[in-house]
């Protein structure tokens, strides 16, 4: 029987995988055939929307019906049946662990951009001055390629607390220190969390400042040289300012990461030991404590955290927008 | 190793690097990347060792004494990993989940990109906002409303249910990147096509996709390894029902196992790892050149 539904899985991943661009395709072909029997006035303002139309309808199914359906159940009872207005916001600041949840979540917010935008900002400019910049750059990036999961086996791996196993209690022992228990110390354990947040990150924003950084022109960095400045100086005064939009890009980007910020948490404390955030909260009270009122709650100030972050990210848009 | 020797051979080699590279690092330079590249590397070639010790060994002592005598390398873990605890299966089902999720969302984003980057319509700016501000909706935030979609069409637990699924939460930076590419392509052509009578569909199938291969490439890469490495939807839409399984729930299953496992886990981990790492040093420099495309300006 397993055997049977296997081949009807890859069968029918196979069958997708030719059927979809076929369809695909044939969808737009259809567009331009129905489109072109109309006057180009009335052509060209209908086809944009058909072009957009299989986008638009992914996006309000997935994404936007999502969004309202949840602000609605979030003033809702537990069963759903009755609206009790603000009460399962009103749980949410008034419970220790929640509020603890929100704590952990301010110092994701602070402490991930900052260090994998430090980093990768200290790895890009040095890379460019070494003769192994490939390798250096694989190192930093190949997390990226590891799954959450396996991450957070390899890290439970460094942070054991038995130092015949742990890697970082060994090197504390080979010291002559204490072995420390790196996921049960409170409020550090975050830290150590986000450390793994920062060696997952680091990569992403590593690759695309070094990119930004080979596209400044040498001439300019060559001219302030000769005209005297150290090499701190053409950093400080025209790498950094001319770098300052990517940064601004990166930087963003890992906010938004670090407020959904869930599966590191999930997988090496599952919120434990005050490490909990509010991602993994809202996911708990949906699936295990049958709380679906209180959990929209969860998800809504989530996106309300998210909200200002969003603003940034338009406004920055349509400033490219004005510059093209 | 090699490269520790790098500065001794600096000043005679100065001339022959490329243009665009500033002059050559002293040895704090190289120090301090060195240091960086062990801190990152470490935890992955502990898990890797590990992976080929025996239990005994893993429970007994860390991955670093397997250097020294005696040298006692086993493919157990990864014979029993293999073998019993239907991580085939998991394979299996990561592949065909990964595939038709990254197709199906790399061809809708196209042609909504080619629309908002080459079409004139009212409102295409603040539509084309509206869907740079749904990358921020947070993911488990969705799950709930849409499994209630499903549990109406019966595809809870279905492998249409989480190709669609991934296809959605995918479009909004697939459209952000793919339109910043497509939009950055020479107008000129695109005129010049219009002129010489090619219509949309031509324009879009004969220039305007092959010129974005890289960008298309790069996100399909993204999509690839996001998929693959995606264990909160798949849980919540596939389940824990072991013939659903992909590998990251299997691991993660296999991890809650407990102590018993402890040297089971890292092969296990590796195993999930391997598409992805291949993917990831085939395709490399693919990725990095396409993901930066849209987001910097040289």
């Amino acid at each position: 029987m397993f055997d049977a539904i296997l081949e009807n899985r890859l069968l029918a991943a196979i069958l997708v995988v030719i059927a979809v661009p076929i369809v695909l395709v044939g969808y737009i072909y259809l567009v331009e055939f129905v489109v072109g029997l109309f006057r180009r006035t009335t052509a060209g303002r209908i086809r944009p929307w058909l072009w957009l139309a299989p986008a638009l309808v992914f996006l309000g199914v997935f994404l936007v019906y999502p969004t309202i359906a949840t602000v609605i159940r979030s003033f809702q009872n537990r069963r759903g049946d009755q609206f009790v207005g603000l009460e399962n916001y009103q749980w949410f600041f008034t419970q220790n662990d929640t509020l603890i949840a929100l704590r952990n979540n301010v110092i994701w917010v602070i402490f991930l951009p900052l260090l994998v935008v430090g980093i990768g900002l200290l790895v890009a400019v040095l890379v460019d001055r070494v003769r192994f910049e490939g390798a250096a750059k694989t190192v930093i990036f190949l997390p990226m390629a590891i799954s959450f999961v396996a991450a957070g086996v390899i890290w439970r791996f460094m942070y054991e607390l038995d130092p015949k196993v742990g890697t970082l209690n060994a090197t504390l022992n080979a010291v002559g220190a204490e072995p420390r228990a790196w996921l049960v110390e409170q409020p550090q354990n975050n830290f150590f969390l986000i450390i793994v947040g920062v060696w997952l990150l680091t990569g992403f924003a590593m690759v695309i400042l070094s990119a930004g950084l080979k596209g400044i022109s040498t001439e300019l960095l060559e001219a302030a040289r000769v005209d005297g400045a150290n090499e701190w100086q053409v950093f400080r005064r025209i790498v950094f300012p001319l770098l300052l939009p990517t940064i601004a890009v990166i930087g963003t980007t890992i906010i938004i990461y670090a407020l959904k910020t869930f599966d590191v948490v999930y997988t090496m404390t599952n919120g434990n030991f005050n490490t909990d955030v509010i991602a993994n909260s809202m996911y708990q009270m949906l699936f295990n404590n049958g709380q679906p009122g209180r959990s929209a709650a969860i998800a809504v100030i989530l996106f309300v955290a998210i909200v200002p972050v969003m603003i940034v990210n338009i406004r920055r848009f349509q400033e490219q927008e004005a510059v093209r | 190793m090699t490269q520790a020797q790098a500065p001794v051979a600096i000043g005679a080699q100065v001339q022959t690097r490329r243009r665009a590279r500033p002059q050559l690092g002293g040895i704090a330079v190289n120090t301090v990347l060195i240091i960086l590249m062990i801190l990152w590397a470490i935890p992955a070639i502990g898990l890797l060792v590990a992976s080929f010790r025996t239990a005994a060994a893993t429970n007994e002592s860390g991955w670093w004494t397997a250097f020294t005598p005696p040298w006692e390398f086993t493919i157990e873990n990864y014979e029993y990993v293999l073998g019993r605890a239907g991580i085939d299966q998991a394979f299996i089902n990561s592949f065909v989940i990964t595939i038709p999720a990254t197709v199906l969302v790399v061809m809708i984003a196209a042609f909504a990109a080619y629309a908002f980057a080459w079409m004139e319509f009212p409102g295409r700016n603040v539509l084309f906002v509206i869907v740079v501000g749904l990358l921020v909706v947070p993911l488990q935030m969705a799950l709930i409303p849409i499994l209630r979609i499903y549990s109406n069409f019966d595809l809870v637990g279905t492998f249409p249910a989480i190709w669609l699924a991934h296809a959605g939460f995918g479009l909004p930076l697939a459209i952000y990147l793919l339109r910043n590419y497509m939009g950055s392509l020479p107008s000129s052509l695109i005129e010049s096509a219009k002129i010489d009578g090619a219509d949309h569909f031509t324009i879009f199938t004969r220039l305007v996709v092959p010129l974005s291969v890289p960008v298309l490439a790069s996100f399909a890469i993204f999509q690839f390894l996001w998929v693959w490495n995606d264990f909160l939807v798949a849980l919540v839409f596939l389940g824990y029902d072991p013939a659903n399984r992909v590998l990251t729930v299997e691991l993660s299953d296999l991890a809650g196992r407990g102590e018993g496992s402890l040297n089971l886990l890292p092969a296990a981990a590796f195993v999930t790892m391997i598409l992805p790492l291949i993917v990831f040093f085939s395709l490399q420099r693919f990725f990095v050149r396409g993901l930066t495309a849209g987001s910097v300006k040289g």
